[in-house]
Order: structure tokens, then sequence, then C-alpha cells
């Protein structure tokens, strides 16, 4: 029966990707801590769900790796195996493995690959410890069939094999014609030369009395010799365990044969062999049963999953709303109708909760990002032969979807950064009399509209001297300049292209193109980044971001004819100043705010505002903040805030300095919202 | 020569003819490729770019999309003319990407012979040229056809 798969591939790829993820993460805590029997569990879990998934959906190489995974890791749960280095690196290359065939499998639809490396590898792992395993089975099996014959040893390792309900169908009606289901594990000598003629004659011998109904590897590949030595097989006989045992052991070359009868009236949560009969549609059952004595990790919470593009034009249609919202409540306005006043009062609070809701549907946990740092962090620590504890706080902060997208990239940068630039070598922390092992925290939080995102070492803290020395160098400024310049400035050039301090240029980072770019990123994401050093103590990078980018808080200025947008999130208050109140240092107008000189800046000259300019006996100041300082802005007029849905300007106008997007105003007029990144 | 044996090659394709949408900018009238040509509106609020490049106008919203306007007065250096009530903008679109041309007037649609484009080289010198495919001539009129591809090419921050 071939039934068309591809309606469920995308399910089978998210699924996928999220039982890769916990299996990534869990395996890190395996490596941390070998005797957290949950963590394997959970491993044990995304491995068979994911076996069970993929060869649903007919990707037989992700099955045939889960499953020898599956072989190994279920000797270590039995304990007959120990978790060691070696294991434990085995499974992430398998887990590296299975990632790419995922990746392939949604790139290109096809997920074959040659695993046989890491299969065999696998099998040696498991044979190394054969012996041992194979005597604690053994005795499994005579205890328990001393204790319930109906439920035979299942040892501690389950078989492979995942059943549908058609295969449990056949199963009921070959047990009411008093046929016996077995389970049969059948290993041939390692010595033995042409394994496939052995598992032909094993076969042969079953199917004189009986039928083969399943096996594992496939019939087709234990004909071609595919398989490590050992086969598993169902079979439907009305012979007892014994006779089979005897038939099969007559066979030469055959190491050990293992039978059990499979009991299908047990309930799957109850019952160990419960995991025999299952599909993957049941394995928050099997979770639930592997969990049982432990507090249950992950709650399952009911979701639907839906293609971003809707939850985009979801999006795009309530930023319409918004926009004509506007436009109801200029007319409401000027027309003074109380009735019609009412109305557009309702219609903001519903299109608010509207727009909230629709904000929070896009809203996607940090997480999925930070799931794959550990890892990350884990390879270039031993590539750099460094002793690293990593920290992830606050991954459970939620983010927009689009942010989400585009975050991951510029905090590679950083924590390659951290890892290589940030944290002294191992010596060097001994020598200081710090811990070997150097601190690195990755961290996410919100505050008010905008998330943070932290990336900090303990490490050697940022040399402003090196920095100075490196810039004059490079010809970035002159020995005069650098001597000027305050410690803020310095650790700014950091983010000035064609910019390295790493003494030796390792390809972890240093190639000079970290963290401009990273800087340009979070810009373009309307967000800020900023530093704190402290020699001796550590460097911490700081990333602002927006909450969302497409409705945003805007405060509306007037400079002339021209009405502009100012990002609420970067205006700190707006005032009202006089001419005599503008003192001039070095050309440049400034005010005291508060005791504080704040540098000013007239719109209509930063925008070439056509007209004539005069100067007004009082003006208005919108205190801005570009990164850590504080500017002031000179328009003509406030004209109030108001929630903007940004648009963007388009392809002729990329790269555009000093103008972010734009609006549809109320009016139906376009208006431009200011970028005070590049603005200045 | 070659050109000009180009350019009837690729009205040969199409059948001889190519329809064009001809305006007029100043005293002179242009022509563009009717089939680009998406709609032609009447002026409406241009709002200005700053640090945009000279030759763009600003940009208008079109229900909804904002598109920028090219003012092609700037870039041939001629005198605005006409009457104001005449003034439209032709929205054209090239490869997704949609902008706009302010004109003094509309004229009318013409059906223009292969046969009568004239290559541009001859008559034209300036860098202008780059974005003129060619002179039609229709009766006693000269039309300048413009070439729109190269025209959202023009520099415009």
């Amino acid at each position: 029966m071939k039934m068309d798969m591809s309606q469920y591939l995308d399910v089978f790829l998210e699924e996928s990707k999220e039982h890769l993820g916990s299996l990534n993460a869990r395996l890190l805590e395996l490596e941390k801590d070998p005797s957290d029997s949950s963590g394997l569990n959970e491993i044990f879990r995304a491995a068979h769900t994911l076996k069970g998934m993929s060869s649903t959906m007919g990707f037989d190489d992700v099955a045939d790796l889960t499953h020898h995974m599956e072989n190994v890791l279920a000797d270590l749960k039995a304990g007959t195996l120990r978790v060691n280095s070696r294991v434990v690196d085995t499974l992430f290359q398998c887990f590296d493995r299975l990632q790419l065939m995922v990746d392939n499998i949604e790139k290109s639809g096809k997920g074959m690959m040659d695993n046989t490396d890491l299969i065999s590898i696998l099998g040696n792992i498991k044979s190394g410890n054969y012996e041992a395993a194979a005597v604690a089975e053994k005795e499994l099996v005579v205890e328990s069939k001393q204790n319930n014959p109906s439920l035979p040893g299942l040892g501690n390792e389950g078989h492979s094999f995942i059943f549908n309900d058609y295969d449990i169908a056949v199963f009921k009606e070959a047990i009411s014609q008093e046929f016996l289901v077995q389970y049969l594990k059948v290993e041939v000598e390692q010595s033995c030369i042409m394994k496939a003629v052995r598992a032909f004659m094993v076969f042969k011998a079953l199917e004189e009395e009986g039928e083969i109904v399943k096996s594992i590897p496939s019939a087709q590949d234990l004909d071609e010799g595919k398989f490590e030595g050992t086969f598993e097989i169902v079979y439907l006989t009305k012979n007892d365990i014994n006779t089979v045992m005897e038939k099969v052991k007559h066979i030469s070359e055959i190491k050990a044969v293992e039978i059990k009868e499979l009991n299908l009236d047990s309930a799957p949560a109850e019952k160990p062999s419960g995991k025999q009969v299952q599909n993957t549609e049941e394995s928050q059952g099997n979770s639930a049963e592997l969990n049982s004595n432990k507090v249950q990790a992950h709650k399952v919470k009911q979701t639907v999953r839906v293609d971003i593009d809707r939850l985009d034009q979801l999006m795009n249609l309530v930023g319409e709303l918004v926009m004509h919202k506007g436009r109801l409540e200029q007319i409401g306005a000027t027309q003074k109708v109380s009735d019609l006043n009412e109305t557009i009062e309702q219609i903001d609070r519903i299109s608010t909760d509207l727009q909230s809701v629709v904000m929070k549907v896009r809203m996607v946990p940090i997480e999925q990002v930070f799931n794959r740092f550990p890892r990350m962090v884990r390879d270039l620590a031993r590539d750099l032969g460094k002793e690293v504890d990593f920290l992830i706080e606050g991954k459970e902060t939620e983010l927009d979807r689009t942010v989400i997208d585009e975050i991951g990239d510029p905090l590679v940068h950083l924590l390659r950064n951290a890892l290589d630039h940030g944290l002294e070598s191992s010596q060097e922390r001994v020598s200081k009399g710090k811990p070997v092992q150097g601190n690195v925290v990755l961290r996410a939080r919100h505050e008010g509209n905008n998330i943070y995102i932290e990336v900090e070492d303990d490490g050697g803290g940022i040399d402003v001297r090196t920095i100075l020395n490196k810039a004059v160098e490079k010809e970035m400024i002159t020995a005069k300049e650098a001597e000027q310049l305050s410690k803020e400035e310095a650790i700014d050039l950091l983010f000035a292209s064609g910019f390295s301090t790493a003494k030796n240029v390792t390809d972890v980072s240093g190639r000079g193109v970290g963290l401009d770019v990273v800087k340009t990123k979070i810009e373009s994401l309307s967000g800020e980044i900023f530093v704190d050093s402290k020699p001796g103590l550590g460097t911490r990078f700081r990333i602002k971001l927006p909450l969302t980018l497409a409705i945003i808080q805007a405060l509306m200025v007037a400079v002339k004819d021209e009405i502009y947008a100012i990002p609420l999130s970067s205006v700190d208050e707006t005032t009202l100043i006089t001419n005599e109140e503008i003192k001039m240092i070095q050309k440049q107008e400034v005010i005291m705010l508060r005791g504080n000189v704040l540098p000013l800046y007239r719109l209509t000259q930063l925008i070439n505002v056509p007209g004539d300019f005069d100067r007004d006996e009082e003006m208005y100041v919108v205190v801005v903040r570009k990164g850590d300082r504080q500017i002031g802005l000179v328009v003509d007029t406030l004209i109030g805030q108001q929630e903007i849905v940004i648009k963007s300007l388009g392809r002729l106008f990329v790269g555009i300095s000093g103008i972010a997007g734009a609006i549809v105003a109320g009016d139906g007029n376009v208006r431009l919202i200011l970028d005070l990144n590049t603005l200045f | 020569m070659e050109s000009t044996i180009n350019i009837n090659q690729d009205a040969e394709a199409s059948s001889d003819k190519i329809q064009v949408v001809a305006f007029q900018l100043g005293n002179e009238e242009y022509a563009v490729d009717i089939l680009k040509v998406q709609e032609i509106n009447r002026l409406m609020t241009i709002t200005r770019v700053p640090r945009a490049g000279e030759f763009i106008e600003g940009v208008v919203n079109l229900r909804g999309n904002i598109i920028p306007v090219i003012n092609l007065h700037k870039k041939f250096n001629l005198a605005p003319a006409g009457e104001a009530d005449d003034k439209r903008i032709i929205v054209f679109q090239f490869d997704e990407m949609k902008a706009g041309i302010i004109v003094d007037k509309v004229s009318e649609v013409l059906q223009i012979n292969a046969d009568n484009i004239e290559e541009t080289v001859k008559v034209y010198t300036s860098i202008d040229a780059e974005i003129i495919k060619g002179i039609a001539k229709v009766d006693n009129r000269l039309l300048i056809l413009l070439d729109l591809q190269k025209l959202l090419g023009i520099e415009v921050i």
C-alpha cells in the first residue's frame, strides 16, 4: 500500500526538528551527568519517535540510523553499557547526521545517506559489551518466564518494531485463530561470512510452520546482507516458544536467539510491553510511561501549526485596520459627532485587542534560537582547548517571528567572540587566580516593549589599549586621535568594519568581519548593541530589540510642511526651549538639560527641508537616544503619539540614510519614519 | 548601425508594431511601451524623501503601496509646461518593481511601426541617451521612446 505522504512532510519536518532539538539538549545533559536516567529516557523517546515517523514517511536511512542508536540507548538504559565520552561522542555524531538528513529532506525531499560508518560504530559499541548484555538479558528471560508466562521477559531492551493499526488487526486475527505472536531476536556469529544465507535459513525454517509478518532490517536488506549480525522478526505460529527456539538453534552459526511472546492486550501506558505495540501517535502515552517515576518534564499543550505566511497576511490586515482606525479617529475629531466618537472608541478597543492577539500569535520563544548554542559552545570550547560553563537564562522569552529568524547569526558571532577573545586560556586563568572553568552566560529578558539579549563572559575584559594600538596600526585613527578617545569611544571602534584584535587569527573568529556585521544586523532590526567591559572581570554585550517590527508607537513631528514619525522607543522626552538657552560649543549648538549637556540638531538642516531657515524664539526639542548618547532634535511642532504600521520604501531606496521606512497616514498621505541610527 | 537593426528585430518579433503611451515633458513628446504601464493617475500628494537622489520627486501612496516617483524634468533638464490640471503620474511596473513618472500631459495611445523607430545615437550624444530607446516618427511628430528598465536603474540615493 503506497500512500502519498507529501502532505505530511511539513509536519514531519517540524516534529523531527523538535525531536532533534530535545535530543541535542538531553545529550548535553547526559554528558554532564551520566547517571541522569530521565535524560536517557528522553533521548530514547526522541530517537524512537524519530524512527517511527521517518519509517512511516519512507525515509529509511533516517529510520535505520535511529534504530541502531536506539539499540545502544536501550543498553545504556538497561545499564549493560556505561555512558562514557566515546558513546556520547558517537551519539552526537549520529545526531549531526540526522540533522543533516532532515535538512536534506527539507531541501530536496530526499533523505538518502550512507550511514554504514556510524552504524558500524554503534554496532561496535554495543557488541563491545555484548557478552555482559547477553547474560543480563538471558537472566531476565528466565526470571520473567517464571513470574509471568503470558508476558515473557522483555529484557530491558524493547524491540524496535512499530506496529500500526493494520498490523495489530492482523495479530488479533491470528490470535483468534490460536496463533501465537512471537518476537524473535536472532544473533548470527560475528565470524559468519555469509550472514545473508544464515538469515535466509532462519526465515525458511520459520516459514515452514508459520508466517513472518515483519522484520528489521527488511527482508530485502537481510537478503543482501545489510545487517550487523542481529535481526528481529515478528512471527505468527502455532508452535510454542521452545519449539521455535529449537528450530532456529539447529541452524549453524547462530550465536543466540531470544524469543518472546508479544502480548497485545496489555495497555500501552501501563506495562513495559506497551512499547511493543505503538505507533507515533501513541508516543505521548509512551513518554508518560517513561517519565512516570519522574516529575513530568514537558507538559503537552494543544497547538495548531499555521503557515507563517498566513500569519503575515493576518498581520497585514490588522495593520490596514489600524491605519483606517487612525483615519476614522481623524474624521471623528474634525466632525465632532458624539455617536461616531463612541463607536470609534469601541473600534479602538477591539482593534487594540486584536492587534495584541495577533502579535502574541506571532511570538515564538527564543528557545528556538538558543537551543542550538549549547552544542556549538561545547564544540568550540573543545576546539579552543578551553573549559567553559555555558549558562542560558530566559529562553522562554518570546520574540516576534521576524526577529527570531534574524537574530541567530549575530548571537553566533557574539558567542564565538566570548569564547575565543573573551575568555582567557586555561593557563592564563589559573595564573590570574580565576577558576579554570570560564563562564559564558546567554540571557534574554523582557523590559517594556523591548527585549534584551546579553552575552556575558568572565574573561579578561576588553583592553582599551590594545584596541587603540590596533586601530592606529590599521590607520583607522591617528595616534593623536587615539589619545583623545574616551573608553567608550575606543570600545566603539570594535564595531568598525575591518577590525579584529585577536592576536592570532583562528578559524573560530578573528577575521575582522564579526562585530561590524553584528551591529549592522542589529540595527537593521531596529535594535541597538552596547558593550560593558571591566578589565580582568569580563565583558558583556547587550542587544536591545523591539518586540515586533510591524506595528510601533511613534511620535509624529512636523518641520515646515513636512511630517515625520520618530519611533517612540527611542524618544526619552520632549521639551520646549527658548533661543537664549542655546549655547555654542565648538560650532555645535547645545543646551543644558537638568545639568547635562545636550547637543542639538535641527531636523530642518539634517534632512534639508526646502525653504528659508528661520529662527523662532521658542522651539520644541525631542530628546532621542542614539546608542548610549542623548541628542536633542529641534522640530517645529509636536503633533502627537500614534500607532503606525511600518511599510518598506521598496528596493529603490535600499540603504538610504536617515529613513527607516514609511507609513500611510490617516489622511492617505505617505509619511516617513526617521532612522535615528543613521540620521546624524 | 547595429543597434538600429536590433531594435527592428525586436519589434519584428512582436509583429512589427508596438503600442505606446505618448506624453509630454516640457515641450517635448515622449512615449513608453504600453505593456509596462500599469495605470495613469492624477497628480497626488507626493512626499519628499530626504537624502534621495535629485531625480526622485518622492513617494506616493497608491492604494496602500508606497511607490517612488521619478522626476524626468530634472533628469532631462526640461522646464515644466502646460496646465496643472493636465499633469499625471504614469505608474509602470518592471520586474515586480513599481515606479511612477510625473508628466505634463498624457496625449494618447499610439501604434508605432518598428520601421519608424530611429536609433538614438544619431540624435543624442549626451548621457541621457542611456535611458532612451529610440526616436519614433509618427506623421510629423517625433516621439522619444524611453527605456523603463534603465530608468529604474538611475541613482536614487
